[in-house]
């Protein structure tokens, strides 16, 4: 990865202006022309450096909900209580961590009220509690991020 | 006693909101107009698009726009989550502090699920490896002082299942 590239992350993690020629204004600024800031935009989103270029939407206020869930699994039952989990269409992430809480979830939902809902349904599909551990505030989602 | 604390203002958005956020939650087109290109799809002018996400950032529904960098394939191979026991007359202070700290990407305050789960504030800490993060979670354990009743950092091992929120599809 070169300077520019690292400049561009640098940079536009936020801010990108609405106008009508927005790369044109943001690549003035980077020293480059509109068209080279449009091409390593792309490629760093095909080499997987960006996952994303645009809005990053708060799912809570478009009047969803989510809540971070975690469960003990038994190793020996690991790959079916994954399956059994992430059979459920809210389960938007899933990592397996190292910790007798070792299984880790997001719920995303389109109401408020689902979350508890899934939650039973996974408790019984699984037979296993399951934590909720829904935000009850927050302090700090990360806007800067140095390469 | 599962309990959810959504900021819920579906109110506050309307269809073209919507109709914008699913033309614009994959992100932008990388053309040099993008707004019209968005407007073109929605069916509005590309100077309503920019009124409508100005708005959405002025309340909140969108967090910011541009880069969503992925912190993995940009050689920070080693997340962990750090999890603190703090008091909770102090959470908010300490959450805004360790939050303003560069290598933390989220913090949240959480529930305990007592006795076996004491934790009631979370930090997300980003290094290259696990080394360079326990020496972070050193740094924020140094700021809590003996008010780090217990933590713990939980690192991820496997990624069992990702993908994307889907969002604007409420009723």
């Amino acid at each position: 990865m070169d300077a520019i590239d690292r400049e561009i992350i640098n940079r536009l993690q936020g801010g990108f202006p609405l106008c009508e020629r927005p790369y044109r204004e943001v690549a003035g600024g980077l020293g480059l022309d509109e068209e080279a800031l449009i091409r390593r935009i792309d490629r760093m989103l095909e080499d997987g450096r960006l996952s994303r270029f645009g809005p990053m939407y708060h799912a809570e206020r478009l009047g969803g909900a989510l809540s971070l869930c975690a469960m003990a699994v038994p190793e020996a039952r690991f790959d079916e209580v994954v399956a059994q989990v992430n059979a459920f269409p809210e389960v938007a992430h899933n990592y397996a961590r190292d910790h007798w809480l070792n299984m880790w979830f997001v719920l995303a939902t389109e109401t408020p009220e689902r979350i508890g809902e899934v939650l039973k349904a996974i408790e019984s599909a699984t037979g296993l509690p399951v934590y909720d551990m829904p935000k009850q505030e927050e302090f700090y989602v990360g806007l800067r991020f140095e390469v | 006693m599962p309990e959810t604390r959504p900021i819920s203002a579906p109110d506050t958005i309307d269809d073209l909101d919507r109709a914008i956020i699913r033309a614009t939650q994959a992100g932008f087109p990388r053309v040099p107009e993008p707004y019209a290109a968005v407007a073109a799809e929605v069916g509005v002018s590309a100077g309503e698009v920019m009124r409508r996400l100005q708005r959405m950032l002025d309340s909140g529904v969108i967090r910011r726009i541009g880069a969503v960098p992925n912190h993995y394939r940009l050689g920070f191979r080693g997340n962990g989550m750090s999890v603190w026991d703090v008091p909770d007359d102090k959470i908010r202070r300490y959450g805004r502090l360790i939050g303003e700290l560069d290598f933390v990407s989220h913090a949240y305050h959480r529930p305990r699920h007592l006795p076996e789960w004491p934790y009631n504030l979370f930090a997300m800490v980003h290094g290259r490896d696990r080394g360079e993060v326990m020496l972070k979670v050193e740094r924020i354990a140094a700021l809590l002082g003996d008010d780090d009743r217990g933590h713990d950092v939980l690192f991820s091992t496997r990624i069992l299942k990702k993908t994307g929120l889907r969002l604007g599809h409420g009723s």
